[in-house]
């Protein structure tokens, strides 16, 4: 999974040409620990999403200027917006489940 | 078929794991696939666990756990149990759509955070109201937060939370503390902790901001006098308790009135011949790392004594004994 800095956002995210998903998350986090292999696991099986994670430790303006207030928290961005949100970790099945548009 | 199927990796789990490998009964954990280690794994300092005279890292000790089961043979997925079939000498465990076969099945699922269940709690979950201090306080760095509950987990969470926070609440609905003293006292000596006694929370309030809707207040209730008044905050950590787990065997297994797994006297032995139950979801009164160790301990030895007294079907007579 890439990992996204400030510097990268825009191109990596924003201005990507399908769906991202971008995972905040952070080291000391255990469900985020839990849900990023889930998460690997996903973007190695479509093409149509694409899954990036940004360290919130090593980018707390990306955290602030989308209101990261829990992790792990997963938003969707598309054309720029986000688009759709999941916070906090679960199984493969349920995200698979709140992302089926984008898979 | 396997002998033995644990479902559970908290310590009850992980400590029945432990013995049922030991007894060479090969044991397969289901771990669950986002809350293996249970909830140990979003607490920090552990210093009542004995053994670790200067405390352990909660994460750590259950990494330390599931490798002393690993280490004997058990066999550890990161899976969860999506049904159970209990009848019969054979159990069966959907995860997902496998099915896996048991003589023995320990369950030790735990308990599920307890929530408020009033106004907003839903809505701001994520924006500002949360459950684990330990993944979300960075986020209210020189924050005003509240803290609501009186147990050890209330105190811990508050504490923890003033690394970050300006000002932590807590807010708790009696003047009498579940708490332990030692964890009571930490509390009440640290500079940025306040408490306010005989209030409960009646509504969680958001406003929007750079697009989504943050907690800014709550509303409080004082449960002696009846008078409600608002109170501006950014963030309201919920540690209320926590409920048993039961929901994969509602309709199969007996429950307490307390809503825990019914076990035979201080047995792991469950209303159905085969089943065990250890942990939390057996205790509504004790429920410590250490306790639920131990829990899971009677429960490996428990579900040993029932498959040596259950010698497998299919083994007990061979095809010349059944020929005659």
């Amino acid at each position: 999974m890439k990992e996204v800095t400030t510097a990268s956002f825009e191109q990596d995210v924003l201005n990507a040409d399908k769906p991202v998903l971008v995972d905040f998350w952070a080291a000391w986090c255990g469900p985020c620990r839990a849900v990023s292999p889930i998460l690997e696991q996903i973007d190695g099986e479509t093409e149509k999403l694409d899954v990036v994670k940004v360290n919130v430790d090593q980018e707390p303006d990306l955290a602030m200027r989308y209101n990261i207030t829990s992790i792990p928290a997963m938003k969707v961005f598309q054309n720029g917006e986000v688009v759709k949100e999941l916070i906090g970790a679960r199984p493969k099945p349920a995200i698979e489940q709140e992302l089926a548009a984008f898979l | 078929m396997h002998d033995v199927i644990i479902i559970g990796s908290g310590p009850a789990g992980y400590t029945a794991a432990i013995y049922a490998a030991r007894a060479n009964l090969k044991p397969i954990v289901l771990a669950s696939s986002v809350e293996m280690g249970g909830d140990l794994m979003t607490t920090t300092e552990v210093e009542n666990f004995p053994g670790f005279p200067e405390g352990i890292q909660g994460p750590d000790l259950m990494f330390a756990m599931q490798q002393q089961a690993e280490r004997f043979g058990a066999d550890v997925r990161m899976q969860d149990a999506t049904e159970l079939e209990l009848d019969g000498e054979v159990k069966r465990v959907h995860v997902g759509d496998e099915v896996l076969e048991t003589r023995a099945l320990i369950f030790a699922t735990g308990s599920a955070y307890r929530k408020l269940g009033v106004e907003g709690e839903e809505r701001l979950s994520g924006h500002g109201v949360s459950w684990c201090a330990t993944c979300d306080g960075f986020f209210f760095k020189q924050k005003q937060l509240i803290v609501v509950g009186g147990g050890d987990s209330a105190m811990e969470e508050a504490n923890f939370l003033t690394k970050f926070a300006d000002k932590v609440t807590i807010v708790h609905r009696s003047e009498h503390f579940r708490a332990s003293e030692v964890m009571l006292e930490r509390s009440r000596a640290n500079e940025k902790i306040d408490f306010i006694m005989n209030a409960v929370v009646e509504e969680i309030v958001g406003t929007e901001s750079n697009g989504t809707e943050q907690v800014s207040s709550v509303t409080l209730r004082d449960t002696t006098s009846g008078h409600t008044w608002s109170m501006p905050i950014d963030g309201v950590f919920v540690a209320i308790g926590s409920d048993p787990r039961t929901h994969l065997v509602h309709g199969k297994l007996d429950l307490t009135t307390e809503g825990t797994i019914a076990v035979d006297g201080r047995s792991s032995r469950t209303s159905v011949e085969g089943v065990f139950a250890a942990g939390d979801v057996i205790d509504p009164t004790y429920r410590q790392a250490v306790t639920a160790a131990g829990s899971g301990t009677v429960a490996a030895l428990d579900a040993e004594h029932y498959l040596a007294a259950h010698a497998v079907p299919a083994l007990v007579t061979s095809p010349e004994e059944a020929a005659l």
